[in-house]
């Protein structure tokens, strides 16, 4: 879990989500956005999976910018989040 | 194919997608991709229609694809920023993307987006500046601050602006301020920023505590009001039901990143003053803790999780107060309790509290209670994970170092704790423990114990300082020597021990060995034996340290001494291929054979006291925290030595002293035999010479003392190697007086030799002289073959090295093997020489041939090609380093500038070629000139050390070329210049 950072990371399956944050972050806060982010996948996708992500990389961008942003954590609430990119998506 | 059915998917990109998928082979992969990069390029180019926006998204999708996959993209770019000003929200959600993804520093292109960006900022669609906002935090380059840094806090605290615009807008300018905090200008939004903590919206307020936390940190007193707002927010969120919040509920804890980020704000200011705030902050910090103590609402990992995290960070905001609420007994039971929970992430957590918990002055009180619990902890269940166990180290050592703490259980635990899971001991908790020790030690027979227990289980990870150190103590204090003695010798009957114990105890034995050989266990010939059963294992250093000790057993038990000298007789000692070992074996064995008992106990006497001062191992410690060295030991070293480029360092004590004392010896060994009447002068010097083996010259020389007990161990002694060796068979070797002078060629012939190391250096009809070598820091090795390329036999071939003027032995030690003197028609013979640059020279050592062909004498003198630049170790550097260290080498005579022509192809691969051969370190992006060669190295002597910066101007038109070199010392440089300007 170390470095110069320190890497915060979650296995789902065959993938893992890694976040990178300073040493003296909040180690549990930053796993359970990891969990956070992953729920919201799972909901946008219906039950997600690797091909899932790998055939709509630029929407997971858009995902991961809705949830965090300049390093930070711009929106934790899972309502909002998908309700934010049902509407993206409807724009088309 | 899934997911590609929710309709808006790119059909082409999910077919190129899914072929890529299917590609057996990485060669596949590659070839499917290449075609597909051509497509693209065509379709880009294709002028005769212009592609729509959709095939343009589609096809800016597939290069950042591939771009992920791992390839290089270099265009594309101008489409993407054509997309930028599409309307449909997906070609600009593209567009975005693959800037964000691929930065690019076109500054046309940069133009272009920013203009992109400016319109959507202002467009008013709340989804379109958004985009934007994303892609100037994604990027956050400096040029985007400068266009942007005014309008973002604009946006963020207008009132018309969108949630989630605001949201955005915040961390866009976190990201701005965080890259280049100079171009985000304080104002008065900075004031409506802080009422933000307010907002409605959560979202809006967990970003802007996010930008309120890092602002604040430089700004602190601008901010100070964001205190209560962020107090009476948390303790809104505590308070609250796990249903009110709704949306914002984790698994049953309402807001847990909110909370987090809240309670870091609250720990970059120090307690609040108004009592009110205080009031209710203390009771938010309660409520904390208490629900920590309430039966969890869920199973799930989640919610223990979400919850455990607020529990932290409460109890690290109360470790930021630094006193103890009501509340701070609890925050130690927290942790305490976690210390036995099963799951590792949280035990792992709570003796990460644990620690700044214990460091923390006025908590010890409470770890106190808990202190049975950690040490329980510690040793009933060893975590099994390496990252746990460095942290219950930690642990420890902030325990010790609190009064409280016993710090005998504590490092006794450390030990158990090493010995388990072996080598997971690093070189710094070694030495912690060692200090701690030290520090710690009530008696000294039990600090004795710690230390070798601590190389018996971690022996790798013990520095020399480390063992140094025990040797001090052990030789300062005579109470303990007894005892240290014997404990060596249990500890050196283990069948298996490392290589550090048999130093210290080789060292101890060697000086205290006395004071157990009543013991019949540990007679003299037992600890001889028992010592010199591990000398085939040990390396060269411990070898030469062994055989220190034998010569001061002779001392000690004359009794030993016949074995002991049958051992030093013994070939592999006498003919050893160290030269270390080989010279230390025939003083000793002469020593021990000449000079009388009254001599030898004089030379072999017991080291005196050292004298009292700092622990090595603290100024170790203390080094590595230095400015600029934060971690490593290896940065204090480099640091040393780049301060060494910038002058000739002092040369250290231990080698200003011995060119004499070789030259006594030398005198000593060249006339064996008649030495021994002048026992008394030539005893005088020995002694002066086995001072590297003994005290005569040592205590309070030098600088640091550490120097001079590592010298004491390791005798300087590579200097006499040459003398030595022409010892064996004086009477062979020729007078030095009737050597040729060089062949003319010569000089041209070594110049061939300058920028490389191997190839033949002299040809003629007979002979054949090919040359191997090979050097590192300030020795070098070279090989020599002489290759007899007619039929007829030579006859007393005798090559021979010898010195000019004044290349004494004093600036370059050339160590020769001899040769056979026949070397048969069309053999080889080859002769190894071995170099050590003792200072700078200028004059090459001529090699001297001489050898007898079918009866008529043959003599050939060339020039060795040994320059100084052999010695050159290259230094990276960087640009600015370079710049500073050029200026302060700027007296005229430390320059040394050459302008000349060319005499070979300019070429630039060539000249590279040529300064890497000669030895510097090719500096990269130092000169603004990309033409211009910029180098750096050292030289390395033994006696000093000489930085060297060279520059070389090609001028192609004239073809000719500039030199600049500036060295510490003026003929090197002049000598650098000369021989470097030969070469181009």
């Amino acid at each position: 879990q170390f470095r110069n950072f320190k890497i915060i990371y979650r296995r789902y399956a065959g993938l893992y989500f890694c976040i990178c944050v300073d040493v003296n972050d909040n180690n549990l806060a930053y796993l359970e956005a990891i969990h956070n982010f992953v729920e919201v996948l799972n909901e946008y996708f219906h039950n997600v999976c690797e091909l899932d992500l790998v055939f709509n990389f630029y929407k997971v961008y858009t995902v991961v910018d809705e949830m965090f942003l300049a390093g930070e954590i711009r929106e934790t609430s899972q309502t909002k989040v998908l309700k934010q990119l049902l509407m993206l998506q409807s724009l088309e | 194919m899934p997911a590609v059915s929710k309709g808006d998917g790119m059909r082409g990109l999910a077919v190129f997608i899914s072929d890529i998928r299917n590609c057996k082979s990485k060669e596949a992969e590659i070839k499917r991709i290449n075609k597909e990069l051509a497509n693209i390029r065509s379709k880009f180019k294709g002028r005769d229609k212009a592609l729509d926006g959709y095939s343009k998204k589609k096809y800016v999708c597939k290069l950042l694809f591939i771009f992920l996959l791992g390839h290089d993209i270099d265009f594309g770019h101008m489409e993407a920023v054509n997309l930028l000003s599409s309307n449909k929200y997906t070609e600009k959600q593209i567009g975005y993307l693959f800037i964000s993804v691929l930065v690019n520093s076109n500054s046309e292109l940069i133009r272009l987006i920013n203009n992109a960006i400016k319109n959507d900022l202002a467009s008013r669609n709340p989804t379109f500046m958004c985009l934007a906002l994303h892609c100037i935090a994604n990027v956050g380059s400096r040029e985007m601050g400068e266009a942007f840094a005014a309008d973002i806090p604009r946006i963020l605290v207008a009132g018309d602006s969108m949630d989630s615009v605001k949201q955005s807008a915040a961390l866009c300018l976190l990201r701005l301020y965080k890259a280049s905090p100079d171009l985000v200008p304080m104002g008065e939004w900075t004031a409506r920023v802080v009422h933000l903590l307010n907002d409605q919206h959560m979202g809006v307020v967990t970003a802007a505590v996010s930008l309120i936390t890092c602002l604040c940190k430089k700004n602190p007193d601008d901010f100070k009001t964001c205190i209560s707002l962020a107090v009476s927010r948390l303790s809104r969120i505590v308070s609250s039901a796990s249903t009110d919040l709704q949306d914002y509920t984790y698994y049953f804890v309402p807001a847990p990143w909110l909370s987090v980020k809240l309670l870091r704000l609250l720990q970059c200011y120090p307690p609040p003053e108004d009592a009110a705030v205080k009031g209710r902050l203390v009771e938010c910090l309660e409520t904390v803790l208490n629900k920590a103590q309430e039966p969890p609402k869920s199973k799930k990992v989640q919610h223990s999780n979400a919850k455990n995290a607020i529990l932290f960070e409460t109890i690290s905001l109360i470790i930021h107060y630094d006193r103890c609420p009501p509340g701070g007994g609890g925050g130690g039971g927290g942790p305490g309790s976690f210390l036995q929970h099963r799951e590792t992430n949280l035990r792992y957590l709570a003796l990460e509290s644990m620690c700044t918990l214990a460091s923390s002055e006025f908590s010890h009180e409470a770890v106190k209670t808990h202190i049975d619990t950690v040490i329980n902890a510690l040793k009933t269940r060893l975590p099994k994970d390496p990252s746990c166990q460095l942290k219950c180290t930690g642990l420890s050592r902030a325990l010790s170092r609190s009064p409280v703490a016993q710090p005998f259980r504590v490092v006794r635990n450390l030990l158990t704790f090493g010995r388990t899971p072996e080598g997971r001991y690093s070189d710094p908790d070694v030495l912690k423990v060692a200090i701690l020790a030290e520090k710690y030690a009530v008696d000294y027979s039990w600090y004795v114990d710690t230390i070798l227990n601590l190389i018996r289980i971690a022996g790798d990870y013990v520095s020399e300082e480390v063992w140094y150190r025990v040797l001090q103590i052990v030789t300062n204090r005579d109470d303990v020597q007894g005892y240290a003695a014997k404990t060596v010798f249990e500890a050196l009957q283990a069948p298996a021990c490392h290589e550090n114990m048999v130093k210290v105890g080789g060292y101890i034995l060697g000086e205290f060995g006395n004071l157990i050989a009543g013991d019949p266990r540990s007679s003299p010939p037992v600890q001889f034996s028992l010592l010199h059963s591990k000398f085939h294992l040990c390396s060269v250093a411990t070898r030469a340290l062994l055989l220190s000790t034998y010569i001061k057993f002779i001392n000690l038990f004359p009794e030993t001494k016949a074995t002991i000298q049958g051992v030093l007789r013994a070939g592999s000692q006498l003919r050893n291929a160290d030269v270390e070992l080989q010279q230390r074996a025939v003083e000793y064995l002469t020593l021990s054979s000449v000079a009388s008992t009254d001599v030898l106990a004089t030379v072999l006497e017991e080291m005196p006291p050292f004298p009292e001062r700092e622990s090595s191992i603290l100024a170790k410690l203390k080094r590595k925290k230095g400015p600029g060295a934060a971690s490593a030991l290896d940065d204090g070293r480099r640091d040393a030595s780049s301060n060494d480029i910038n002058g000739g360092v002092e040369p250290t004590p231990s080698t200003v002293s011995t060119p004499s004392p070789s030259a006594d010896l030398l005198g000593l060994r060249a006339a064996p035999p008649p030495a021994a009447p002048q026992a008394p002068a030539g005893a005088g010097n020995l002694l002066v010479d086995v001072s590297s083996d003994g005290p005569v010259a040592q205590p309070g020389l030098g600088p640091t003392p550490e120097e001079a007990f590592l010298s004491e161990l390791e005798p300087p002694a590579p200097e006499s190697p040459m003398a030595l060796l022409a010892d064996p068979a004086p009477a062979a070797d020729p007078g030095p007086e009737d050597f040729g002078s060089p062949i003319p060629e010569a000089d041209e012939l070594l110049n061939k030799f300058v920028c490389k190391n191997n190839g033949v250096l002299f040809e003629n009809q007979l002979l054949q002289i090919g040359v191997k070598s090979e050097f590192r820091q300030n020795l070098g090795r070279m090989y020599l073959f002489y290759g007899n390329k007619t039929s007829v036999q030579f006859q007393s071939f005798t090559p021979t090295v010898v010195h000019p003027g004044d290349l004494q032995t004093a600036q370059l030690a050339v160590q020769t093997k001899r040769v056979a003197a026949q070397v048969d028609g069309g053999a080889q013979v080859q002769q190894v020489l071995n170099i050590e640059c003792l200072r700078d020279f200028l004059a090459p050592p001529l090699l001297s041939v001489r050898f007898r062909y079918g009866g008529a004498p043959q003599s050939l003198t060339l020039k060795l090609p040994v320059t100084i630049n052999k010695f050159f170790q290259p230094t990276e550097m960087a640009a600015q380093d370079f710049f500073q260290r050029w200026k302060q080498l700027s007296l005229p005579q430390q320059e040394a500038q050459k302008i000349f022509k060319a005499t070979h192809p300019m070429d630039a691969e060539v000249t590279k070629a040529k300064l890497l051969g000669f030895g510097s370190a090719l500096l990269d992006n130092v000169d603004p000139n990309p033409e211009n060669f910029v180098g750096a190295g050292i030289i390395q002597t033994k006696a000093l050390q000489v930085g060297c910066l060279l520059r070389l101007e090609p001028n192609a038109q004239a073809q000719m070329y500039r030199l600049t070199l500036r060295t510490s010392k003026e003929p090197v440089s002049r000598h650098l210049c000369e021989l470097l300007a030969q070469q181009f």
